[in-house]
């Protein structure tokens, strides 16, 4: 189960909107050992492109350096898929390496509909979990 | 000559959770040679016929390898190496 703020909620699905057509990708921060996704980071996607996406090497490590500055682990790594469902791919799959980690994916196929679901994804595995929005204005 | 070198979470099974350990080697080549006769089976992650995997990044001091000479980057004592899995992905 990923139990994630409305208002970091938003800024995930307003990121993976803003940079449709191309793929979208970030993580949010959290303390290790929390599982609570607080601090979201915003990433470039290094490849610019509606069907791949990658970290920027650089900006990777400073971002990592930061969680670790501040006992920190990437709770949530989310990306957008542009035409196709929130469900990740082969590449997906075969990437994946935090295993402790929630992979979000948001599809922006549908400019009407969000589409948001979470996976954890260990050794090739995937196993879909429920989202919990918590907190905000409490329009659910 | 002791390079300082941090290991992601996804090889730490081979580093008994040590984050960091320490290797030596004048290149980053030789270095991940060294570190494999402590750490066996660590090399096969980071290389694959003879090259940097692509999925992996490797930076020396804060650069990415890649742009330093890959595996054939010169090390000296004091630098620090870390060692972070690409995150990527796509559609397809």
């Amino acid at each position: 189960m990923l139990r994630i703020d409305r208002s970091i909620y938003d800024q995930i699905v307003a990121h993976a909107r803003r940079d449709h057509p191309d793929e979208a990708c970030g993580v949010v921060a959290g303390p290790e050992g929390s599982d609570r996704p607080e601090r979201f980071i915003e990433m470039l996607n290094a490849e610019r492109s509606p069907t791949f996406y990658r970290f920027d090497s650089i900006e990777q490590l400073k971002v990592w350096r930061g969680m670790d500055d501040r006992d920190e682990e990437p709770v949530v790594i989310y990306h957008s898929h542009t035409a196709t469902e929130a469900y990740p791919s082969r590449t997906d799959i075969a990437y994946a390496s935090e295993p402790g980690a929630h992979y979000v994916l948001v599809s922006t196929r549908e400019p009407e509909t969000v589409e948001f679901r979470s996976y954890r994804i260990v050794d090739g595995e995937v196993t879909e979990e429920p989202v919990e929005i918590t907190g905000g204005d409490g329009g659910h | 000559m002791a390079i300082e070198v941090r290991i992601p979470t996804i090889l730490r099974n081979l580093t008994d959770d040590a984050k960091v350990v320490e290797g030596s080697g004048a290149t980053l080549g030789e270095l991940f040679t060294d570190l494999d006769s402590r750490h066996p089976g660590i090399a096969e992650r980071l290389v694959e016929n003879g090259k940097l995997r692509r999925f992996i990044n490797v930076y020396l001091n804060d650069e990415d390898v890649r742009f330093v000479g890959g595996l054939d980057a010169k090390l000296s004592d004091g630098d620090n190496v870390t060692v972070l899995p690409a995150v990527a992905g796509g559609s397809r």
